[in-house]
């Protein structure tokens, strides 16, 4: 059995070790010891899903997930609904299972399946209703613009219906970023495992890459060009327009797909801009973070690529 | 054909409470390319029945959240469709309630299809979305003023030449955005045919 420790910090930048569960053979069971796990986010808890799920494909035998100790990292998992996700996935053990009572929740959107376009409607539903509040009373957010994240949620999630040609999954939390931003954020999750970009775009796109059709480059094209699969001069503006908006409030946007990913670095981040040679995981995975709007702040005027 | 003030059959959609006569489930949110097919679908159905020239205003005000997607489905290929010379019938757009969330979504749908809407964005008033050209902008707000002119009297007000002003309003009825008058060269802002 193949032993992979959780990082104490469950998110996108400890993703990779991870990710690194899908190294290990096929035949190998693999056991994700959770046990002191501290923090957790969208990113890390969907992107356990996806390992685990790709785990899953692979053979007979789920892999085992040893839940946090931490009560209270126990309980926001349950809150963000991750067990009911993970049971099919995991063989799970230990740790409590239900979420404590504590009142007003920062949660925007809990873990949600997307498989089709009405689960798309469900999400904006969902978000119009909770998480408006959230990003106008404590994200500063003009109501126009809390508007335009239910816009970069629907487009997000769309991607997995007519991109990746399987479900998917999304969530979104409110945060309070003490050390790396002192500012309250919000970060947005979404994740498939379906055919991811490289293959999505190769019919059309590949031959334009003698010998280097890779993931990174399939993710530049989209990312970068806004190239799609489709002929239809209306498509391929969703990742662009999510990238315009995210820029616009000083965010960062991130996509991961087979064994690249590629990102928007605002200048409070110092992520790197593309990375290549990660272990492959199948479909895309997006990770988005929102800053809270500071009144002195100046805003990002230049879209991506103008 | 004529296509004159008195002609025009004037026709109210509005956008929020055609989705749920569009799609099984009632959403208030214009959101997914399926949304948009659906209302794109309503809307040409209705002006096939009414089967005249007619002004079409797209109602926004209840509209919440307008996707990329949807607008590109709804709004986009809706004008396209009736720019080509086999167009169903002679249906002109006009869009109303346009919030400043609505406004984005348009703008961007309309520049890439190169495409233009004529439209009453709140605090703002009557403004030509979408890709004009500079003169194409010019004409149509100097008509937007007038109400109804002829090319002469726009290219006069905007001290132009009047072949240029008389290919700019007609490349602008061709998308739909202005109405060639009966007779006399003349041409109408869309706005001027509302009550």
């Amino acid at each position: 059995m193949k032993l992979i420790t959780l990082p104490a910090s469950l998110d996108e930048r400890y993703f990779e070790p991870i990710a690194r569960a899908l190294l290990a053979p096929a035949d190998e069971r693999v056991l994700f010891d959770g046990t002191h796990v501290r923090w957790v986010d969208p990113y890390g808890l969907i992107g356990l899903l996806a390992v685990g799920q790709a785990l899953r494909a692979r053979g007979p035998e789920l892999p085992a997930l040893k839940l946090p100790e931490n009560s209270e990292v126990a309980s926001y998992m349950a809150r963000m609904g991750f067990f009911t996700h993970a049971e099919p996935i995991f063989e799970l053990h230990g740790g409590q299972r239900r979420a404590r009572s504590e009142g007003a929740s920062d949660v925007l959107l809990e873990i949600t399946a997307v498989n089709s376009h009405a689960d798309v409607h469900a999400v904006v539903d969902h978000v119009n209703e909770r998480g408006l509040r959230i990003l106008t009373t404590q994200l500063a957010y003009p109501q126009r613009e809390a508007f335009q994240f239910s816009v970069i949620l629907s487009e997000m999630c769309q991607n997995i219906i007519e991109h990746a040609e399987t479900g998917g999954w999304v969530a979104s939390q409110r945060y309070q970023w003490k050390k790396r931003l002192n500012r309250k954020v919000v970060i947005i999750a979404v994740m498939d495992l379906g055919v991811g970009f490289r293959h999505s775009l190769a019919p059309t796109h590949a031959t334009r890459y003698p010998d280097a059709w890779t993931d990174a480059a399939a993710l530049e094209a989209a990312f970068m060009h806004g190239h799609t699969r489709f002929h239809d001069p209306g498509r391929g503006q969703g990742i662009q327009q999510i990238r315009k908006l995210v820029a616009r409030w000083g965010g960062r946007i991130s996509i991961r797909s087979g064994s690249a990913r590629i990102a928007d670095v605002p200048a409070w981040d110092d992520g790197p801009r593309l990375e290549q040679n990660l272990p492959y995981l199948p479909g895309a995975q997006i990770g988005i973070v929102l800053p809270a709007r500071v009144a002195s702040e100046e805003r990002v005027a230049a879209a991506p690529g103008s | 054909m004529t296509h004159g003030p008195a002609h025009v059959v004037r026709f109210s959609f509005d956008l929020s409470s055609l989705v749920p006569r569009s799609v099984a489930t009632l959403y208030s949110n214009l959101v997914t390319r399926p949304t948009g097919e659906a209302l794109r679908v309503g809307i040409e159905s209705q002006l096939a029945e009414l089967g005249t020239s007619c002004l079409s205003v797209l109602d926004f005000s209840q509209v919440m959240v307008l996707d990329y997607s949807c607008a590109d489905e709804a709004v986009a290929k809706l004008i396209r469709r009736f720019q080509p010379q086999d167009r169903p019938s002679e249906a002109y757009f006009l869009a109303r309630g346009v919030a400043e969330q609505h406004r984005e979504p348009l703008e961007e749908v309309l520049i890439r299809h190169g495409l233009v809407l004529a439209a009453d964005v709140e605090g703002i008033g009557y403004t030509l979305l979408g890709a004009p050209s500079l003169l194409e902008q010019l004409s149509w707000a100097a008509l937007q003023r007038a109400g109804t002119a002829t090319a002469g009297e726009v290219a006069l007000a905007l001290q132009k030449t009047e072949a240029d002003v008389a290919s700019a309003l007609q490349n602008l009825a061709y998308r739909r955005a202005v109405i060639p008058g009966d007779a006399g060269g003349s041409y109408h802002a869309l706005s001027a045919l509302l009550p």
